[in-house]
């Protein structure tokens, strides 16, 4: 306490010399500038674009429209999804998916790996690391193929050629036979390791004293983890929850080289990505791609809401304790 | 740390190292496959095989583009120059953004925080159309818009563009992640800067930075990785083959010849993969050495 008073003190002292306006004024200087070059990209890259593709949504831009030709439609785009045949499976594709990667692999595997290589030695827990963050370094189009031949019918396929075969069990091209089981394990092992790294490196940022006292306390391995190194972890685990569930929801690279959302895998980003970028007819539809674009966000963001309650955000969003310089 | 953990139990360890294999088999077959079919004319499961289906069949044909196509290490040098521009930018502006939004009092930090994270929603793609409209005003700006050595500026059709585009998309996570790094430095140590006179610049560069190195590296590893793989960006805003990436090469072999040689594919897939691998390791020894050492002042 005495300690932060006389920091308060020396702060005063320091300020004394300004006049009330501009000290405030000079307070705000700091923190604008090391925020400009993040406020200043957001605003450019992000938040411009953002508008424009809003703005796109309420018009029928299209290849047959082209940039010149287009006009206002107002909310007919969206009306056009709320009654579209394919929103209601799509929407429980896009659900089951996100829900099913996000707690088997991209919270869930990632959080075991990050604990369990960061509880080995230490060249042998990095050795794993390094193997899990294949799938990520790998270009998707190798790494689909990969799968592809893991799944593929006999002879080619690994599963068919070294276990199921030995086993009895007849061959087939496993990929059609069980779509989601392979959209999912694709979409995981990449995922995992983005909480892989994040978390390991919260777990080694833990101060070593924290450490040395749980061992001093008898601690065993499962009650530092539980109550030393969990809580520890909350805003690792805000941050990775939210942002994977967002990623999951805008990414379809995976599942468009691996089913082009035939076999039931359509999900709503492949949908849009389809209808404004990639259409078998040749005509791409900007404007309809842009409102179910819009639509997604809104789902993402509802969710964002919903995270940052459960983990309590404002109160990890805390005021700084040294005050205005 | 090796120790720091009182592992003693052989045991303990030994079935935390049975379970991460187990866990890891899929990954294990999977690369295994790519390295030997990229040896190989054709595979049945993990056995290379030649064209009439008997055992063999070894080529080194499929990494021929090393020697035949001089195209292949202009590609990689401009991966590497959008890969480690992109890293130091989100490294700078990520860490300067989350010392400000996590030490510094000002309105509008849980505001910007929320909606960085919201911008993560918006999909990249849906994007593209209005960042061209973007890049093409900036073009128009002289010097700045197309006139750099190296990167050739920041407007459309340059690598500096596409790298500020990149920077921009990854900026949630790098300010995320900062932000919480730097929530856990002790706060004595920067009142005790400040209070010596440091400014805040200097406090931020000298004393806090080299207390979150385990949050740059991750954040490095994951810049270095979105930079040297990403497809669709450098591809749609990168018309000039000279200023192309190896991941638009790669794009060229799956739609320019016929019938796909998906050996080959793979040996190009497998020669990426080593600069990022290197870039880990690195990264990695790096980490290594500050929990042998302790934290150290200064950087």
């Amino acid at each position: 306490m005495s300690e932060s008073a006389s920091t308060v003190q020396a702060l005063e002292a320091g300020k004394a010399h300004y006049p009330e306006e501009k000290a405030s004024l000079r307070s705000l200087l700091s923190p604008l500038l090391f925020m400009a070059p993040a406020i200043i990209l957001v605003v450019v890259f992000f938040f411009i674009p953002v508008v424009i593709v809003l703005a796109i949504s309420l018009t029928d831009m299209s290849t047959a429209t082209g940039f010149n030709n287009w006009k206002w439609v107002q909310f007919d785009n969206y009306r056009r999804i709320a009654t579209h045949p394919n929103t209601l499976p799509v929407l429980r594709n896009t659900l089951m998916y996100v829900a099913l990667t996000l707690a088997l692999f991209n919270v869930g595997m990632a959080l075991v790996i990050a604990l369990l290589t960061t509880h080995v030695p230490r060249r042998s827990g990095f050795l794993f690391r390094a193997l899990w963050l294949l799938p990520r370094l790998t270009p998707s189009v190798v790494y689909i193929m990969m799968w592809k031949y893991v799944a593929a019918d006999a002879p080619y396929g690994i599963l068919n050629q070294h276990l199921l075969g030995p086993l009895g069990i007849p061959p087939t091209n496993w990929l059609p036979a069980q779509p989601w089981l392979f959209v999912i394990l694709t979409n995981g092992f990449i995922g995992a390791s983005f909480g892989m790294v994040i978390f390991t490196s919260a777990i080694e940022s833990i101060p070593y004293d924290y450490m040395v006292a749980a061992l001093v306390d008898g601690c065993s391995l499962w009650q530092r983890i539980r109550y030393l190194i969990l809580p520890l972890l909350r805003w690792p685990l805000l941050f990775v929850t939210t942002y994977q569930t967002l990623s999951l929801l805008t990414s379809f690279e995976q599942i468009l080289l691996l089913t082009e959302g035939q076999f039931g895998t359509e999900v709503w980003s492949l949908w849009a990505y389809q209808r404004a970028l990639s259409n078998y007819w040749g005509n791409f539809q900007w404007g309809f791609g842009a409102a179910l674009a819009a639509v997604l966000v809104l789902i993402g963001v509802v969710m964002a809401l919903v995270y940052m309650r459960y983990f309590q955000f404002n109160q990890l969003v805390q005021e700084p304790k040294i005050e205005a310089l | 740390m090796e120790d720091r953990l009182g592992m003693g139990n052989r045991w303990r360890v030994a079935i935390l190292l049975l379970i991460l294999t187990i866990l890891t088999v899929p990954i294990l077959v999977g690369y295994v496959w790519i390295l030997i079919s990229t040896f190989s004319q054709r595979t049945y499961g993990l056995i290379p095989v030649d064209a009439s289906g008997q055992v063999g069949g070894l080529t080194l044909r499929n990494w021929s583009f090393l020697w035949e196509d001089p195209n292949i290490w202009k590609v990689t040098l401009n991966s590497l120059i959008l890969a480690i521009g992109l890293t130091i930018g989100v490294v700078l502006v990520s860490s300067m953004a989350g010392y400000a939004l996590s030490r510094i009092s000002f309105p509008g930090r849980r505001v910007f925080l929320g909606t960085t994270l919201v911008l993560h929603a918006f999909p990249s793609v849906t994007l593209l159309i209005a960042i061209f409209f973007v890049l093409r005003w900036i073009s128009r700006i002289p010097i700045l818009g197309r006139d750099i050595p190296i990167i050739g500026g920041f407007g459309y059709n340059t690598l500096g563009g596409v790298i500020l585009v990149m920077l921009a998309l990854q900026l949630p996570l790098g300010v995320w992640l900062m932000k919480g790094f730097f929530d856990h430095v002790s706060w004595d140590m920067e009142r005790a800067a400040l209070i010596d006179g440091c400014s805040r610049w200097r406090t931020w560069w000298q004393i806090l930075l080299p207390q979150i190195r385990p949050g740059i590296a991750a954040l490095a590893i994951f810049s270095f990785i979105s930079g040297w793989n990403e497809f669709l960006i450098p591809y749609t805003y990168i018309t000039d083959q000279q200023q192309s990436t190896i991941a638009a090469y790669l794009n060229k072999l799956l739609s320019d010849t016929a019938p796909v040689n998906y050996s080959q594919v793979a040996a190009v897939g497998l020669f990426q993969l080593i600069p990022v691998m290197l870039f880990f390791v690195f990264t990695q020894e790096y980490l290594l050495s500050i929990f042998a050492g302790g934290a150290k002042g200064g950087s």
